[in-house]
């Protein structure tokens, strides 16, 4: 069924060179066994692995695909496109989508375009509460039990600031092993917030969002899952204090997880200075001192995770005066090469880490199985190959995803996905997306009707 | 200069520039024919999402004075209410053909979106911005206070000179402030000392980059500084809200810890002047004794508002087809 692949002289986690045997969607052999058995047969297709790194298919946290409600801006078959050519294999849809993603119906829905579009697996993240509302839990259970296996829950983009609904909401997933992902941001010290709250908006005359919004709600939910013994996942940590907080409370043993944004690795509110709506992002740019410590965070561990928050939006939402703008970036198509240039080409991580923060960590906080596994013989073939001496400029214009809004655009970034493999299917080859050619938007080779 | 969207755009030559040619055109007002041929054909469009009267109506005479053709165009029963964008509105503006768009607009940065994003040719004149900046208030300030504070209250002897060394005290709500913002950047570009009074929910988190001291007391400030102006800035009673943010918890606390009274106008130097930006609250932040005192100068700051408007506008569209620096 699925094609027989031989990856020759591809360094797994930057290590030393060797061959790969895909067979079946599985890794049948690795090294010279691989190059012998690859020898014996007369099916096998051969990429040149050129001293490529080959890492574990990447494993997003936090995707808004948009669909269902704004197709005009990303679909899950154009969003998990785009994220093939990222080198993902798996993204965690999240649940602010027009109907919400509160009910078994929705996320199965979810779920199964994603599945009919065949670039990556889709794993849709249930809302905590209906609606977004923060009031009264959405039946996370019947979204756990659904085809979907829904195992996080976020209201994001919005906080769950009601404490006793997250009180419960902690307890409750405890059923079916959830994990609640808070978007941290105390509603009240933000009304209007536009940016960071500092010197920057202070000149700009822009509202400020201040850290301590974000840093307040962090320390109560770690304390809370702390006191119900519940699991907790911190998306987009943005500010030092965040990385504090996570800090000591995995030093007390609360069973607290993180991510961080490639743009809050990246970019500082000073970007705003300009006006340019591209900018503008929830939560907003830091300052230089909080971008070190999420990088510094990251690399020793207290932040677990990068994810993208890739927020597609239409170009009349980015086109216009900076308060009337939507907020938020894409970055399936750019996180691996932010993630090189800040964290591996300035020696603070090795390829092993970025497997570990971009598949193995993921994967095992949204309790996915089947992806962020070694790269082992027997394991599934959820694979990407990566170049890491490419330089490439980011033209938004010429990427997967259907919306245009990346901050990076005329950036030169470093590295390249070369190859993206979903369970020996190869979804993207030479850069480029294996479209099916009878049917748009489809995968070659994913499974009809499926 | 193409633009005119912050004071941060200026430097110290800049700005005494249009000082000096606002002095020369204030010259012209006291002549019986006020208007002057300049700018005759061009058109200068007054593009007003938020309203202020007394800012559309000076930008308009200014333009007037000098001959140009004004549109106005305000937010209220327009297509704006309807929900067009900032982008439809400048192309329409562009397809008729305006030289200069004056902007005033509630969002921080629309002008100089307006003025970069490719959607009009024209020259953008920031009459406003969120609570970014105001910067033909802040010129207008430095203007009145150039006339009062440099020289020997003749005008030819000002020609030239800035703000060195004078002592400005601003007070009131430096957060929600453009005002405030403007002048500060301004004032020090021309080499004058602020100090920034305020209680300190109205300060911004951030203000302690600025080139200007901050205080939380008016009477304390007022006795070291001894200052040669101080200007007032307007406060919303709605700030006190909890609803409006509860910045500060009554007007009348307000009123006695940074209103400037009769008691506090005694304390002043005898050459001090005071200046608000307008309208003013009575009995809020300035009390009828000090808004109508002598040293008040808050009338003639409309006055000067009239000449330092003609004057951007000449720098700006003067000359601007023929190629020559404006």
């Amino acid at each position: 069924m699925t094609t027989t692949w031989w990856l020759r002289g591809v360094r797994p986690l930057g290590g030393d060179a060797t061959d790969v045997l895909v067979v079946d969607g599985v890794v049948a052999a690795l090294g010279a066994e691989a190059a012998a058995q690859a020898a014996a047969r007369d099916d096998v297709r051969v990429l040149e692995g050129a001293g490529h790194v080959l890492l574990p298919g990447l494993v997003d946290l936090h995707t808004h695909l948009r669909e269902p409600g704004r197709e005009d801006t990303e679909t899950v078959a154009s969003g998990t496109r785009a994220a093939a050519v990222g080198g993902f294999t798996a993204v965690h849809a999240m649940a602010n989508t027009t109907p919400t993603q509160d009910t078994a119906g929705v996320v199965e829905q979810v779920w199964r375009l994603g599945r009919a579009a065949g670039w990556c697996d889709v794993h849709p993240v249930g809302a905590v509460t209906v609606g977004l509302e923060g009031e009264r839990l959405a039946e996370l259970g019947a979204m756990a039990d659904s085809a979907a296996r829904v195992r996080v829950f976020s209201d994001d983009g919005r906080c769950v600031h009601d404490p006793v609904v997250m009180r419960r909401a902690l307890e409750y997933v405890k059923a079916f092993d959830g994990v609640v992902a808070q978007h941290a941001q105390e509603p009240r010290l933000t009304e209007g917030a536009q940016m960071h709250e500092g010197v920057v908006s202070a000149e700009l005359g822009l509202a400020g969002w201040p850290a301590v919004a974000e840093e307040a709600v962090v320390a109560r939910d770690v304390l809370l899952a702390e006191h119900v013994g519940s699991r907790l996942h911190v998306c987009h940590v943005s500010t030092a204090g965040s990385v504090e907080i996570v800090r000591w409370a995995k030093s007390r043993g609360i069973d607290v997880t993180a991510e961080v944004t490639p743009h809050h690795l990246l970019l500082t509110d000073e970007s705003a200075r300009g006006y340019d709506p591209h900018f503008k992002v929830n939560p907003p740019l830091r300052t230089q001192a909080d971008v070190d410590a999420v990088r510094a965070g990251l690399a020793d561990g207290t932040i677990d995770v990068v994810a993208t928050d890739h927020a597609p939006h239409a170009r009349e939402d980015k086109d216009c005066e900076w308060a009337a703008a939507a907020m938020g970036m894409t970055g399936l198509e750019t996180v691996l090469s932010v993630v090189q240039q800040t964290m591996v080409d300035t020696g603070r991580m090795t390829w092993a880490d970025v497997a570990r923060v971009l598949s193995e960590a993921p994967a095992r906080i949204g309790r996915v199985e089947d992806q962020g596994r070694p790269l082992a013989v027997g394991e599934p073939a959820n694979l990407v190959v990566v170049d890491p001496a490419a330089r490439r400029v980011v033209v938004p214009e010429e990427q997967a995803t259907a919306s245009r809004n990346s901050p990076l655009r005329g950036r030169e970034l470093p590295g390249r996905v070369v190859a993206t493999f979903l369970r020996g299917r190869a979804t993207v080859l030479d850069g480029r997306p294996v479209d099916d050619p009878d049917r748009p938007g489809v995968a070659a080779g994913a499974a009809v009707g499926a | 200069m193409k633009h005119l969207l912050s004071v941060a755009d200026l430097t110290r030559e800049d700005a005494v520039r249009i000082l000096d040619t606002a002095a020369q055109m204030a010259a012209t007002q006291e002549r019986e024919i006020k208007k002057l041929p300049t700018l005759r054909g061009r058109t200068v469009v007054n593009l007003f999402f938020e309203d202020s009267t007394r800012t559309r109506i000076s930008f308009e005479t200014a333009a007037k004075r000098l001959s140009a053709d004004v549109i106005n165009f305000s937010a209220k029963g327009s297509s704006v209410s309807k929900g067009e964008s900032l982008k439809d509105t400048a192309l329409t503006l562009q397809a008729m053909g305006a030289d200069a768009v004056v902007i005033r607009h509630q969002a921080s940065g629309a002008p100089h979106t307006l003025a970069t994003a490719g959607w009009t040719r024209g020259a953008v004149v920031n009459a406003g911005d969120g609570m970014h900046q105001h910067p033909t208030q802040a010129l207008l300030d430095a203007y009145t206070l150039r006339r009062h504070l440099v020289g020997d209250g003749g005008r030819a002897d000002v020609y030239g000179r800035d703000l060195e060394g004078a002592r400005v005290v601003l007070v009131g709500d430096v957060l929600h402030s453009r005002v405030a913002r403007s002048n500060v950047g301004l004032l020090h570009t021309l080499g004058a000392e602020v100090v920034l009074v305020a209680p300190p929910t109205l300060v911004p988190v951030g203000a302690g980059a600025w080139p200007a001291r901050v205080s939380y007391d008016l009477d304390a400030t007022l006795a070291q500084v001894r200052p040669d102006a101080v200007m007032m800035l307007r406060v919303q009673r709605e700030r006190m809200s909890s609803a409006g943010g509860g910045f500060f918890p009554s007007p009348l606390e307000y009123a006695r810890r940074y209103g400037l009274d009769a008691r506090r106008l005694a304390a002043l130097p005898d050459h001090a002047v005071v200046l608000h930006p307008g309208p003013m609250n009575r009995g809020l932040e300035i009390t009828a004794d000090a808004a109508d005192s002598p040293r008040s100068v808050i009338v003639e700051q409309v006055a000067n508002g009239v000449a330092v408007r003609m004057a951007v506008l000449y720098l700006l569209l003067a000359g601007r087809n023929d190629g020559s620096a404006a």
